[in-house]
């Protein structure tokens, strides 16, 4: 259903006062998403993770450049499509939980948030919603200095799969969650990806994600290191052929732990 | 000594968030606190680092209650472009913080090529380290750590922690609070638990029991996906 | 580990000009018009002031672009007086509400519960007045002339702004990276100035643009009611109240090149403003 061909994002920086250059940032990727699939996306932490959600959503910032094509069912997403999109047919989680407005009581953002898809819903249907992510309806009358980060988190997510959206791109979902809510948030993906739907899911993770997923994505400097199997990641991680893989398994703290050297 | 002295808090007229807890955090040790989100670790460590006051308690450093000047309490959580001034260039906001130290800018991976940007220009595990390094100022006795390496890959993770347990090993007291089980397990030298207000030790093999169950397991979630519109 | 991994910096592309060139020319032009006025207007010396009855209520020519008035005064000449005067009037008037606004909404923000309630009881005393009057009375009771006009415009121009600076200062004061600083034993001044301050530049700059035309305005609503300046200064509102008189008559010149000029210089001041607004953004800056 989505389709990532010969992506790349890049940024226009001003070098000096008035010269600019072009900067390439991600890519060139090419990764499709079927129906029914969890994909996992993982790697270090400015390879380039976020921008492809934000390239997806068209959310970059002003200064961005990108090239190639993204197919959703067919239809590119780009400037003229997206609107009809976001928030109906696509939904994003994003990392940072400044995403909200903090001046807005959280159950009038996520009232918004149903409104913007096309399917307004009363209290209790909001109260419901929240509900799926463990979250009880004093949360509605909050605002959002006054949760958790953990909640903050689980609210983003219900606002984002409120309108009932084909694909979920999540963006660091469950960093901050307690393993409890993570499990319960990624258990919920894994559903929504067995009714149909389709799941992007970008965490550092890996032990976490592994079970939920059905393929993982390793992205390093801003080009795909290659898509193994979420059934390579185990064990010691031999059966992974990606040298960088391997390592990212074994640091993980229920793995090894430790860092062991990776060609370049 | 860090220590927190029967210190309860509450935000605004809400039910208190914390209700007299005490808690210690030696010279050269790592402290991991765990607990359910939403349960007052946050709160806790901005009371222990000075960001907000406790309504009755107090914080005591080495003995003493917190002076003008740096403070000893340094205090590092998961939004690190928060913490920074977004205005600024990542090398006037290390600057601010006195000279910067080469050993532990290279432990923490910190380039010298990210300086001349802005924080927006950077990746949140990047600014992260950034923030770390400006913590760890040679005046700091002890480092409030919240979730600091939430955004980090697990390679980068490694470094970070064996940077800090360096750190840890000169003399520096951390209060690690992290939901990664097996992350406080593995540079924790103490745990304690959150819950309902009250603080728990956690025994050691009651945690690696959870920290390698590992896997979420799926089936037994109270959620409907089905309720979605279609 | 011995250097981290970068930001990939794969092929810088070439080199090229962005919009910031633009943004540059366009303040640049604003600022070369706002300088010719004011350098422009002394070196007319008496031309515009001084009678030529042999040329009375001309149409624009080659010899005179704009045309002249029923004194046979340039009006080119009297135009670049009239906006010389608005300049300094609007200027002065602005900053000095700039000036105040910003020295209230930090008082305001940083000195307590009790200075918060005097400047939000000021502030909305202010705003519940009407405009024009209090403009007037101060005006009047100041016996007219350009420095009664000036403090009657600056005085009542302040309390919008006041707000909204206060209102930044205070969401500032508790933001995260300000209590970082504190705790790295920055004083409150270096705060202020180093981190405060720079947040507040856009908002003051954005203020000085928006109150610069509400104060040249103003000037010209209080002369043309009489309350302003002196009917002999060539003023844009004296030009503007003669103009009316000739405007049946079909002397179309004595009011619209006036209007147009005006019109002109709060634009120019509105590209300075949003040029450096623009540079001074790490964000759009990079566009």
């Amino acid at each position: 259903m989505l389709a990532i061909e010969a992506l790349t994002v890049g940024f226009r920086r001003y070098r000096g006062l008035l010269a600019q250059v072009d900067v390439r940032a991600l890519g060139p990727l090419e990764i499709g998403l079927a129906r029914g699939e969890v994909l996992a996306l993982v790697g270090a932490s400015g390879a380039g993770k976020s921008l492809l959600a934000h390239a997806l959503f068209g959310v970059l910032p002003p200064n961005a450049l990108v090239s190639g094509r993204m197919l959703f069912d067919g239809i590119a997403l780009e400037a003229q499509t997206l609107p009809a999109l976001r928030g109906r047919k696509m939904g994003l989680v994003p990392q940072s939980i400044s995403h909200l407005d903090p001046l807005v009581r959280c159950g009038r953002q996520l009232g918004w948030a149903a409104r913007r898809a096309g399917r307004p819903v009363d209290r209790s249907g909001l109260e419901a919603a929240l509900g799926w992510f463990d979250l009880d309806a004093s949360v509605l009358d909050a605002f959002p200095h006054a949760l958790s980060g953990g909640m903050a988190r689980r609210l983003m997510l219900a606002m984002a799969i409120i309108g009932g959206p084909d694909l979920v791109v999540a963006d660091e979902p469950i960093s901050g969650l307690d393993a409890d809510n993570a499990a319960l948030v990624l258990g919920y993906f894994r559903r929504l990806a067995d009714e149909g739907r389709a799941v992007l899911l970008i965490t550092h993770d890996l032990v976490q994600a592994i079970p939920v997923s059905d393929r993982v994505a390793i992205l390093r400097d801003g080009h795909l290191e290659g898509i193994a199997p979420a059934a390579a990641f185990s064990g010691d991680g031999s059966a992974l052929a990606s040298p960088y893989a391997r390592a990212l398994w074994r640091a993980m703290p229920e793995n090894g732990f430790g860092l062991e050297p990776v060609d370049a | 000594m860090l220590e927190a002295r029967d210190i309860s808090f509450a935000y605004g007229r809400a039910a208190p968030v914390l209700s007299g807890v005490s808690l210690g955090v030696g010279r050269g040790e790592i402290v991991g606190l765990s607990g359910p989100s939403g349960c007052g670790k946050s709160t806790l460590a901005r009371l222990l680092a000075g960001y907000l006051t406790s309504r009755s308690g107090a914080v005591l450093v080495d003995g003493a209650a917190p002076a003008k000047g740096w403070s000893p309490v340094q205090y590092v959580h998961q939004a690190a472009y928060l913490s920074v001034d977004p205005r600024w260039r990542i090398g006037a906001i290390l600057d601010e913080a006195g000279p910067v130290d080469e050993a532990l800018r290279n432990q923490l991976g910190v380039s010298r090529r990210w300086f001349e940007r802005y924080p927006h220009e950077i990746s949140g595990g990047e600014l992260q380290r950034v923030v770390l390094l400006r913590a760890l100022g040679p005046r700091t006795r002890y480092l409030v750590a919240d979730e600091v390496s939430a955004m980090l890959d697990p390679i980068t993770q490694v470094e970070v922690w064996q940077a800090l347990q360096a750190r840890a090993g000169a003399g520096l007291g951390i209060l690690a609070i992290s939901h990664g089980d097996a992350l406080l397990e593995r540079v924790a030298t103490r745990r304690l638990h959150l819950e309902a207000g009250r603080l728990l030790p956690v025994s050691g093999s009651a945690t690696k029991a959870i920290g390698n169950a590992g896997s979420p397991q799926c089936g037994k979630w109270p959620l409907e996906p089905a309720n979605l519109p279609a | 580990m011995s250097e981290a991994i970068d930001l990939p910096v794969a092929s810088p592309g070439p080199a090229r000009l962005g919009n910031r060139v633009w943004t540059l020319v366009a303040a640049l032009l604003g600022l070369v018009l706002i300088a010719g006025i004011a350098i422009g207007a002394p070196m007319l010396g008496s031309l515009g002031i001084a009678p030529d009855f042999s040329a009375r209520l001309a149409e624009p020519s080659l010899a005179h672009w704009f045309g002249t008035d029923p004194f046979g005064h340039d009006m080119l000449a009297r135009t670049v007086h009239g906006l010389n005067v608005s300049l300094w009037v609007g200027l002065v008037a602005a900053s000095i509400s700039v000036v105040i606004a910003t020295a209230l909404a930090i008082f305001a923000a940083t000195c307590g519960r009790w200075a918060d309630a005097v400047v939000a009881f000021l502030v909305d005393t202010a705003m519940g007045l009407p405009h024009l009057v209090l403009l007037i009375l101060i005006s009047f009771a100041l016996g007219g002339g350009t420095t009664a006009v000036i403090i009657a415009v600056a005085v009542t121009h302040w309390p919008r702004l006041t707000r909204i600076l206060r209102a930044e200062i205070l969401q500032l004061r508790q933001a995260d990276f300000i209590i970082a600083a504190r705790r790295m034993g920055r004083s409150w001044g270096h705060i202020g100035f180093r981190h405060i301050l720079p947040h507040l530049w856009p908002q003051i700059l954005v203020g000085l643009v928006l109150l610069f035309p509400h104060a040249i305005l103003h000037e010209a609503a209080l002369t043309f009611l009489g309350f302003g300046l002196e009917p002999s200064r060539p003023a844009i509102g004296v030009l503007l109240a003669d103009s009316l008189r000739y405007l049946m008559a079909g002397k179309w010149w004595l009011g619209l090149f006036p209007g147009l000029c005006l019109l002109m210089l709060v634009l120019c001041f509105d590209a300075i403003g949003n040029g450096l607004r623009l540079l001074a953004d790490p964000r759009q800056g990079q566009l």
